[in-house]
This record gives structure tokens, sequence and C-alpha cells, in this order.
């Protein structure tokens, strides 16, 4: 039997004290990284959360003018907004009605070519990457400089000019019924009150569907145009990406099952898909609601009837042009309500998605 | 299958492949349409870029007029040339940039390697402020740039210090968000071995994340210039005057005031998108990923 050597009985408390000395340094770093992180935290809570306060805050007051007047009023700018008698909540209504009517026009459009255009890359393309490169630049350009290239190429002319823009070419290709006014187009299709349907409508009770509120205006298509060609390239990217991660077998055992070509798209890789497009719609559909700087360069942020106009607009044009602080915090918190109302169940099924990886 | 079907499968196969081609080259043709139009018009003189019957032909002669004009300004009709947006949206974008950049490595180091009880939920709030609309925030925006400029004298409010403040700030998130997935991806393991070795959280950050972020970097970089450029609602808030307008409202002025010919508001407009053209077509492997990025997937 050999002594134990005095080393052997040295070692525990060595070790102990050894696991403590790296628990206290674990401590310290632990207090540094959150000290780190401080800085961007506090920014982001007075910059992001602080200033939502104040603004739900002037929201609640009747600030007009360039000096702030924190007199609290209640509701009222919100009210005047949605029950309103006057001219803003007229506005207001008309943003509702053009943001709805962009909103399900540019998703759907960019939807489409974004997926269909997916498709189609996803066959073994020559030169794939020439196409995606070209579907996909339009994403890298400031909507200022979309909005004005789309304007002159919009531009619908006038009897002085004559057709301009796509108006010509339409005319010269002998399309001329398809000329229009594109943004400039004061047209809302609407039921009409006094046609025989907006009159049984009236009859049962639903008159109120048959009003210009209730509608689409035509000049809201030349927005789309504009957005979705800005759009459909990073949708169809979202969509490829999408693609590609669905594994060939699966495909080839619908296949060998005796799945057509269609029934391959409609049975096995849509559904598939279906989280690319909850994202698409997510993330096109918050980009949708700010939609500002598209309009202004378009149309230089007026148009007859407020054809064009959109709540992000009408915010900024009431805050800053007609200094109604209060009315315009109101329509930048419905604004930040509506986008909300989109991102935060996003972000916590994305959370909720990482933690079970 | 008998020869003569086969044969028809083929042709069949030949006719969709082309019909294929057909439609792609379609598509292709329309996304390139507006930078055709930017190209043919600003390329035009004056007097040619009047004449509405050709204004789908390319310039008889080429001249670099509008140009000079979209750059310099113009006495009749008068125009602000764009000159000056250039290079305060050099000078904003450039620091803001950088800065956000390393904030969001750091953060991103932080939340992927030093995870703490509610990291998670702190992350998300965070994330929660590149989604906003800013309508929500720009009235207490310009009220604390104010305000701060009576407390301390130091002016932000129409000042390029200004504007890079805010994109910064509003720029943390994006910047946070990459970095911490792109830190998730380094395997734990060579963390937890340099620590061994007695690395500590600033040396792992120096010597073994940092020396491998330059991808990441990258990415951020090119995101955040771009965005940053391209940004106008900031740019229209915040400055109220030439000197610190950036190159969008620049353009705005000019596309806006409707007295300016259309063949200096088309070079106008495509000086003002060259730069991030530039980027994307020499680094567009890492614009596609700074996309996918914004979509949170990684």
């Amino acid at each position: 039997m050999t002594v134990p050597s005095p080393e052997a009985f040295a070692a525990p408390p060595l070790s102990l004290s050894r696991s403590r000395r790296r628990a206290l340094r674990q401590n310290w770093e632990r207090v540094a990284s959150v000290l780190l992180l401080l800085p961007s935290l506090i920014a982001l809570a007075i910059f992001v959360y602080g200033f939502i306060g104040s603004t739900v805050f002037v929201s609640f007051t009747k600030w007009e003018g360039a000096a702030p007047d924190l007199t609290l009023v209640g509701l009222r700018n919100y009210q005047r907004l949605f029950l309103g008698a006057g001219t803003d909540a007229v506005r207001f209504h008309i943003d509702i009605r053009n943001e709805i009517g962009f909103t399900v026009l540019f998703l759907t459009s960019c939807i489409v070519i974004g997926f269909g255009l997916a498709a189609l890359l996803d066959r073994r393309i020559r030169g794939e990457g020439i196409f995606r490169g070209v579907f996909l630049f339009p994403n890298a350009i400031a909507f200022i400089v979309t909005g004005v290239a789309w304007r002159w190429i919009l531009t619908p002319g006038d009897v002085a000019t004559g057709p301009v823009g796509v108006n010509l070419l339409l005319e010269r290709a002998g399309l001329g019924f398809l000329k229009s006014q594109w943004f400039t187009d004061p047209t809302v299709l609407h039921i009409s009150p006094t046609s025989q349907f907006g009159q049984l409508l009236n009859q049962v009770g639903l008159g109120f569907l048959a009003n210009p509120d209730i509608g689409y205006a035509l000049a809201v298509t030349s927005l789309v145009i504009a957005a979705t060609w800005q759009f459909s390239g990073y949708t169809m990217a979202l969509y490829l990406a999408g693609l590609r991660s669905i594994p060939d077998e699966l495909r080839e055992a619908a296949q060998i099952d005796g799945a057509t070509e269609w029934q391959v798209q409609r049975y096995v890789i849509l559904p598939l898909l279906k989280p690319v497009t909850l994202t698409v719609v997510i993330i096109l559909g918050h980009i949708s609601l700010k939609i500002y700087d598209l309009v202004v360069a378009m149309t230089g942020g007026v148009s007859a009837g407020f054809a064009t106009d959109v709540p992000a607009l009408n915010m900024w044009k009431t805050t800053f042009d007609a200094t109604l602080f209060g009315q315009g915090a109101a329509i930048g918190i419905i604004l930040l309500i509506l986008v909300a109302t989109l991102i935060i169940p996003y972000l916590r099924s994305q959370m909720r998605a990482e933690t079970q990886v | 299958m008998t020869a003569t079907v086969r044969a028809r499968h083929r042709a069949s196969f030949r006719w969709t492949r082309l019909f294929i081609y057909a439609i792609l080259i379609l598509f292709g043709i329309w996304y390139l349409v507006p930078v055709y139009v930017m190209l043919i018009t600003g390329f035009k003189s004056q007097i040619e870029a009047l004449q509405i019957s050709t204004m789908w032909s390319p310039p008889a002669i080429i001249g670099f007029k509008s140009f000079e004009i979209a750059w310099f300004g113009a006495v009749n009709p008068a125009s602000v040339g764009l000159q000056q947006g250039f290079f305060n949206s050099l000078q904003l974008t450039i620091p803001a940039t950088l800065l956000s950049a390393m904030i969001g490595s750091l953060n991103g180091y932080i939340l992927a390697k030093w995870k703490f009880r509610g990291a998670n939920i702190l992350f998300a709030g965070m994330l929660f402020g590149m989604f906003i609309p800013y309508q929500s925030i720009l009235i207490p925006l310009v009220q604390t740039y104010k305000l701060f400029e009576n407390v301390t004298g130091i002016t932000l409010f129409s000042t390029i210090p200004g504007l890079i403040v805010a994109h910064t700030i509003y720029g943390i998130p994006i910047t946070t968000l990459i970095f911490r997935n792109y830190y998730a991806q380094i395997p734990t393991e060579m963390v937890e071995a340099s620590r061994i070795d007695g690395a500590n959280f600033f040396t792992i950050y120096r010597y073994i994340l940092f020396p491998l972020s330059q991808p990441g970097f990258v990415v951020v970089m090119i995101w955040q210039f771009t965005s940053i450029w391209n940004d106008f609602l900031f740019g229209v808030t915040l400055a109220n005057t030439p000197k610190v307008y950036p190159i969008t409202v620049s353009l705005y002025n000019i596309a806006g005031s409707f007295h300016v010919p259309w063949n200096v508001q088309m070079a106008a407009a495509l000086v003002t998108a060259i730069p991030p053209l530039l980027v994307y077509i020499f680094l567009g492997r890492y614009f596609m990923r700074g996309l996918m990025a914004g979509s949170l997937k990684g």
C-alpha cells in the first residue's frame, strides 16, 4: 500500500477554489454582458416604446398649431377620424378604403407573380442567376426613384400633349380602349345608391354598402403596379428559397404514385409553401400599411378627391403641413395598431419556433 | 413507349421549355422598363425629351446635359442640383452604417452566446422596433431633438448628426437580428473550449467571434447602406434645409416641382439609384442574405 501523495490531499480544496473563481468570473462576465447591452436597450426603450407612449398621449390632446397644447380631450381626435362629419373624417374613410384596395391587390399580384416566377425558375433554367438578378434589382432602389420613374411611364397626357407613356404605347398597338388616366383617375368603383342593386340593398337595410367609401379608386392601380414592380422579385426570392428547401424525394415519390405535374404542385408543393406565404403576407402587409414615399413621389402627395391618399401620407400632411399634431398622432397610432396586429403574433410564433429548436 | 409517342413527348417538352423562357424573358423586360426609360430620357437633350411621340425611342444624339443639370442645378427652370444631397447622404449613411453595424455585432454576440433569463423576450421587444410605422414616433422624435438642444445646446434637428442618431438607433433591431443569427451558427463548443483556455467575455469576442464576423459585417453594412441611402421619411421630417437634405429629398424636390423637364428628372432619379445599384451588382449575394434576414428566418 502506497501512501497518498500530499498533492492528492491538496487537490480537492484547490479545485473547489478554482470552480469558485470561475463562478465569480462568470458573474462579472454576466454583468458585463448585460451592461454592454444596456445602452441599446435604453435607446430602444426611449425611441420606440417611450415615443409610442408619448404619441399616444399627444393623440389624446388638442394640440393644434406649432406650439404644443397638451390639454386633454379624450378620444376626440379618434372620434373625428372615424365618426366625424368634417373633411378629416371624409379623408380618413377614403384612406382606409384605398389602403384596403392597395393591400389586397399588391399582395395578390406579388404572390401570384412571385410564386409563378419561382416555380418557373426552379426548373433547371439556363441563366437562372441572370433572371434572378433582373427580377430582384428593383428591391435595391429607393421608393422615391421608383415613384418618379413610374410617374413618367404612367403619365396619361392631356389634350395638349396627346397620349403619353403607356397610353402612347397602347394607342400605337391599337389598344386605345385600354388607355387610362392612371394615377390621376378620379373614378371610384362602387355600388351606386341610385342603381337597382343599390336600392335593393337599401331596402334590406344594407344601404351603407352603396357608398363610394366601400369601393375601389382606379388611381390606386398605378400605385399597385409600381409597388409590385419593386416587391414581386423579393417575393420570388422568398418562394424560391422555400422551393429549394423541399427535398426532391417528395416530388419523386408523388410522381411514382402517378401524380401529374399539376397534382404535384397543387397537393405536395403548395401546402409545403404555406409558411413562406405567411411570411410574405406579413412582410408585404406591413410594408403596404406603411406605404408613403411611393405615393408622395408618384403624385406629389395630392390627388383629386384623395384618390391616392393613404393613412401614412395623411398622418404626415396633417401633422407637419397642417400642424394638427393631436390629429396626426391619432392617425400614427391607428397605423401602429394595424401593423402590431400583424407583427406581434408573427414575432411570437417565430420566437416559439426558435425555443423548440 | 413507342418511338412516335416518345418523339411527341419530347416535342411537347420542348414547347413547354420555350414557353417558360418566353414568360421569364417577358417579365425580365417588365422589370427593366423603368431603367430603360430613365436611361434613354436621361441621355436626351431637352428639346428631344419634349417630343412625346419619340419618348420610347433611344436618343438621336447622346448628351450629358441632363446629368449636368441634375447634378449642379439650373437657373431656368430653377432647380437645386443633387450634388449637395449626394454628399449629405454619403456623410450620414457611412457613419450611421458603421455605428449600427458595430452596435449590432456586440448585441448579437451577447444575445447569441450569453443568453440570460428573459433574453428572448427582450430580443423580441427589440425586433418590434424594426416593424413599427415611424409615423407613430415622429412627433416625439422631433420634440426630443428640440428639447435636447434647449438643454444641452447641441443641435440635432436638421443636422447631419441628428439624422445619424435616428438611423443608428432605429437600425439597431435589424443589425442585432442579423448578427445574432450569424453568431448562433458559430458552434458554442468553440466558445466553451476557449473559456477553458482562460478566455473571458471580451477576449472571446475579440479573438474568436470578431475575426469570423466579416461576412456578417458585409451583409449588415450592405443592408444598412441601402436602406439609409433610400430613406425618405426621416430625411423629409428631420431636415428642413437643402444643406442637410439627403439625396432622396433632393430628388423629390427636383421631381416634385413639376416644372423641371423629364430628361433632368430621369437623370436625377438614375443618379440617386446608382450607389445602391452598384452595391447590388457587385455584392448581390450578400444583399440577398440581408433580404432573407429581414424576414427573420435567417
